[in-house]
């Protein structure tokens, strides 16, 4: 046991904290680069809404933004207070909607963004692994090579414009499901049957979106990976013993093939992370899409800075904990 | 090379889909140099009419002649895409070439860095960037900016290919008979790197291109530029769907479809052809 | 009455791609007989044909692997079966594994990899005889091991946990698991050190002893057949060269190319070089005319270079195919 924390454990959370350190060091890098100087920016803004403000008010208030921002004092001080603001949970507070703080109304967005997310990666995940090995086990199957070559045609498309394409024709031109939003205006959210109904008619086109996309990728890999395990030695095997074709495809190739299936997915999440917000923005769904587009619409510079960094550490998270799953599934990490 | 290209034409189906596909997009970026509007000019023609055959997609309702404003957005697109292959390219083949030849600590670290920027959700921080370069940002400055960020899958893949061409056999007899590091890596190993840096690249404009609309239409980069991008983000600001005019939001969805399709499987059945092992798939068959 | 006899048999690669096609004639040819409680050996050099040979007889016949021609039939006591015409389903259901099992190259990889080796042996098990009693199936299986010198402890364990030569010791009990009537082994001791090559023949060898079936042993390690085969078939580019008891192989082989295996086989003391053939093995998809073995022999006659020479026995048990042999024995 010890063996596997050392070889396993400590490898896999050395690559979180790398992750999020590049990442944050990157998000904390690039604003600092820009030609922009937030604060200046920030008053011409205020002023710009026509608030009369005398200079001595101005001068606080750029000392009080300045501090606000992590500006004060060199780059390398910026650095460390940044961390140490990052480690308290503060994130600063929306412009937009002072002085509401950012981790605030990220919480609340959260859960939206969360519900597209995990259904769409569970569906695509699952379906996507499945008929790719049926595919390959059975190549000559019509309807399999007609799924494949809609998943196929789907994948290379960006996730906006297959949005807009379902959004068209299912909201538009025959009005199944809902233009936008998670439910109807002036409903509460609540968790009655009733709310989850219409919320999931809501959540309908953007999670299809996502899984069509997603579909493909996974179809695709699962097949090249099922054909060449259906050449490995332990399959012949199997064959030349005997056991039955359902069985070889459960026990045999999929149990094999879903491991560096596994760790795609945690690679994945990034890309379906994005993929998500971008449904957000289209399908007007109140979760984190939604939250960053409106902060670029009103220039909420923290707003911005505050979902950057929460994603990279939450998609860090995830992948972290998909690492601690996977010795579940494989025994050669288990027992070294 | 272009016999790869004749049996590929010859033999398979889906490269041939994709070749049309691909020749139709070649055409219109041809085209744009020979468009009667410029594509800077509002107003210029009758505004929101209707495909006919006059205006082949159409007009908007910024009174121009979508199929020529495409052209230029087309065009743009690709070339914004070409510079961050380019780029990235360059990135890719630095970093992988000196993982896998240095291997040690020195290659952990950068594998390190690399998964960090593949597993990074890239969205959040391009918004951040676009967000704070809005008013100087262009296509050509986007093309950079993507290209430092498009290298690290592409990257692993060199990698992993450099580190099973050390052990060949080949590798080491050019050792032993005394051959130098470099002259090693460009005469033997370079042959079997640039077929995938070559497939890599084809998935890099996919890729970059994909945010490329993406971070348009959110409304993150030069809109006066024409680009796919900005098409979609001018029709959905005049509201194109609600007001009636469907082909502005069409025809620009419409041009990235052949595209994308057109990249992608020209892609997968050049990876096909090269990989030996699916060859033996198909020939099982 | 013979377990297993094939005639004529002609197995050929199909392959065809991007316009360019092409066919390999793997097995071209070949007619021999397996007998009841013997080890039978093949030997031959690598791209000889053995391994399609073996595939053919065992059923796994997956394109582009075809039967052009021949026949194939085994004689299992109460029934009998034509494996060139037989369905995959009634194959798995009444011949895999309980009359024909397999002992695989590479034994290495057998095994799957998520999956404990007392799993392995229930799913093979259950396959054809439903486990009803798992505790009686348990302790069976404990036993069958043990008898073939297995500790018990490596039924719990995963196949990355064994060493190779545990493996291909497993992979031998479980290939004996119904007793069947014949057992293939396809280079079974390749990539094994001698000591444990040694282990795993004597293991063979008993198992044969104490069933009495016939196992059908591919090599092309001479010395192994030398140890434990009863008569020895030489293949060459598809066809077989020569056929007779392991003694006389060794002894006497008549065929060059046999002359030349034997040849070239150290001896305790011996310390003169070994000359090897010219040339190297044929293409088997433009194989040279007439004996295919004309281009390396040192005896080679005009007639070689024309004529395919037959198959024929020149003494008790004793076959060969060539030209020179049948003109000297006339």
């Amino acid at each position: 046991m010890r063996k596997f924390i050392l070889r396993y454990l400590i490898p896999r959370f050395l690559q979180f904290l790398t992750i999020t350190f590049v990442g944050i060091t990157v998000t904390f890098i690039i604003p600092r680069l820009s030609p922009t100087d937030p604060v200046e920016a920030q008053i011409s803004m205020m002023m710009a809404r026509s608030e009369t403000l005398d200079p001595q008010s101005i001068a606080s208030m750029r000392a009080a933004l300045t501090d606000m921002y992590g500006l004060s004092g060199s780059p390398v001080q910026q650095y460390f207070a940044f961390w140490g603001r990052l480690l308290r949970g503060d994130l600063g507070p929306s412009l937009a909607n002072f002085p509401t703080p950012v981790s605030e109304m990220i919480g609340q967005a959260m859960p939206y963004t969360l519900s597209l997310l995990v259904t769409a990666v569970i569906i695509s995940w699952i379906f996507g692994n499945l008929f790719g090995a049926l595919s390959s086990y059975y190549p000559k199957n019509k309807a399999l090579n007609v799924i494949e070559v809609l998943g196929q045609a789907v994948r290379p498309i960006p996730y906006y414009i297959v949005a807009l394409v379902l959004l068209v024709v299912f909201a538009f031109f025959i009005p199944i499901f809902p233009f936008s939003g998670a439910y109807p205006i002036g409903t509460r959210p609540s968790w009655s049957i009733g709310f989850i109904w219409t919320y999931i008619k809501h959540s309908v086109l953007p999670v299809a979106t996502l899984v069509l996309v997603g579909f493909g990728g996974w179809f695709i890999g699962m097949k090249s990976l099922t054909s060449n395990i259906i050449s490995e030695d332990y399959v012949v095997y199997a064959e030349a013993a005997g056991l039955k074709g359902i069985k070889i495809l459960n026990h045999y190739i999929m149990r094999n093939a879903l491991l560096p299936q596994l760790t795609g997915l945690a690679m994945s999440l990034g890309a379906v992370f994005s993929g998500a917000l971008i449904m957000e923005v289209v399908f007007g769904f109140p979760g984190l899409g939604m939250l960053t587009m409106a902060a670029v619409l009103r220039n909420d510079y923290s707003m911005i800075m505050g979902i950057a960094i929460y994603s990279i550490i939450g998609v860090a998270v995830a992948v972290f904990l998909m690492d601690l799953i996977y010795p579940l599934f494989d025994p050669r990490v288990r027992y070294q | 090379m272009f016999r790869v290209l004749r049996d590929l034409l010859r033999y398979d189906g889906r490269f041939r889909f994709a070749f049309i596909l691909l020749a139709a997009v070649v055409v219109m970026v041809l085209l744009s140099f020979v468009s009667p509007d410029d594509p800077n000019k509002t107003f210029v023609v009758a505004m929101d009419a209707p495909p006919s055959l006059e205006h082949l997609f159409g007009t908007s309702s910024r009174g121009q002649d979508i199929f020529w404003w495409l052209t230029f957005a087309v065009r743009n697109s690709l070339i914004m895409g070409v510079i961050t292959a380019a780029i990235s390219r360059v990135i890719a083949i630095i970093v992988g070439l000196t993982a896998g030849y240095q291997g040690g600590w020195l290659d952990r670290v950068l594998m390190s860095v690399n998964d960090s920027f593949v597993i990074m959700p890239l969205l959040p921080i391009l918004i951040l960037l676009g967000f704070l370069l809005r008013d100087m940002m262009n296509l050509f400055l986007l093309g950079v900016v993507l290209g430092f960020f498009g290298w690290p899958y592409d990257a692993r893949l060199i990698r992993s290919q450099v580190l099973s061409l050390k052990e060949r056999s080949f590798t080491r007899t050019a050792v032993y008979s005394g051959t130098n590091g470099f002259w090693i890596t460009i005469n033997e190993h370079l042959p079997f790197v640039l077929p995938i840096v070559f497939a890599t690249t084809i998935n890099n404009l996919l890729w970059s291109i994909g945010m490329e609309v993406t971070l348009s239409v959110m409304g993150l980069s030069d809109l006066t530029t024409p680009s796919i991008g900005t098409a979609l983000f001018w029709a959905n600001q005049h509201g194109a769907l609600v007001a009636g005019v469907w082909w502005w939001i069409a025809a620009p969805a419409l041009v990235a479809i052949i595209l994308f399709l057109g990249l992608y499987l020209f892609f997968a059945s050049i990876n096909e052809y090269i990989d030996p092992r699916t060859r033996l798939r198909l020939i099982g068959g | 009455m013979t377990l297993l006899g094939v005639q004529n048999l002609c197995a050929y690669y199909r392959t065809e791609i991007y316009g360019i096609s092409r066919t390999v004639r793997a097995v071209d040819g070949v007619s021999f007989d397996l007998l009841p409680d013997e080890i039978y050996g093949v030997a031959g050099e690598s791209s000889c044909g053995k391994t399609t040979l073996i595939k053919v007889i065992s059923g796994n016949i997956k394109p582009p692997l075809k039967v052009n021609s021949g026949s194939i039939n085994y004689h299992f006591g109460t029934y009998d079966v034509d494996m060139v015409h037989i369905s995959q389903e009634e194959l798995r259901r009444t011949v895999r594994w309980k009359e024909i099992s397999y002992v695989m190259q590479g034994s290495m990889s057998v095994l799957n990899p998520v999956r404990k080796i007392i799993r392995t042996f229930e799913d093979i098990v259950d396959t054809h005889e439903r486990i009803t009693d798992k505790k009686k199936f348990l302790e069976k299986t404990r036993e069958h091991i043990n008898r073939l010198g297995l500790p018990t402890e490596i039924l719990d364990s995963y196949p990355h946990q064994l060493s190779g030569g545990m493996r291909q010791r497993v992979a031998i009990a479980l290939a004996t698991v119904f007793q069947p009537s014949l057992i293939i082994a396809d280079e079974p001791t390749t990539a094994l050190d001698v000591v444990v090559q040694r282990g795993v023949l004597q293991m063979i060898k008993d198992i044969q002893a104490l069933s009495n079936n016939t196992v059908l042993l591919v090599t092309h390690d001479m010395a192994v057949h030398a140890n434990v085969a009863d008569r020895v078939m030489i293949m060459y580019a598809g066809r077989i060269a020569e056929e007779a008891p392991t003694e006389s192989i060794f002894n006497a082989p008549l065929h060059p190319y046999t002359q030349h295996l034997i040849r070239s086989l150290p001896t305790l003391g011996e310390r003169s070089t070994k000359a090897s053939l010219r040339g190297a093995p044929p293409n088997l998809a433009n194989p040279p005319s007439g004996c295919r073995f004309h281009v390396r022999c040192p005896y080679v006659m005009d007639v070689c270079r024309t004529e395919v020479p037959d198959l024929v026995p020149v003494r008790e048990n004793h076959r060969v195919a060539c030209h020179l042999v049948k003109e000297a024995s006339l």
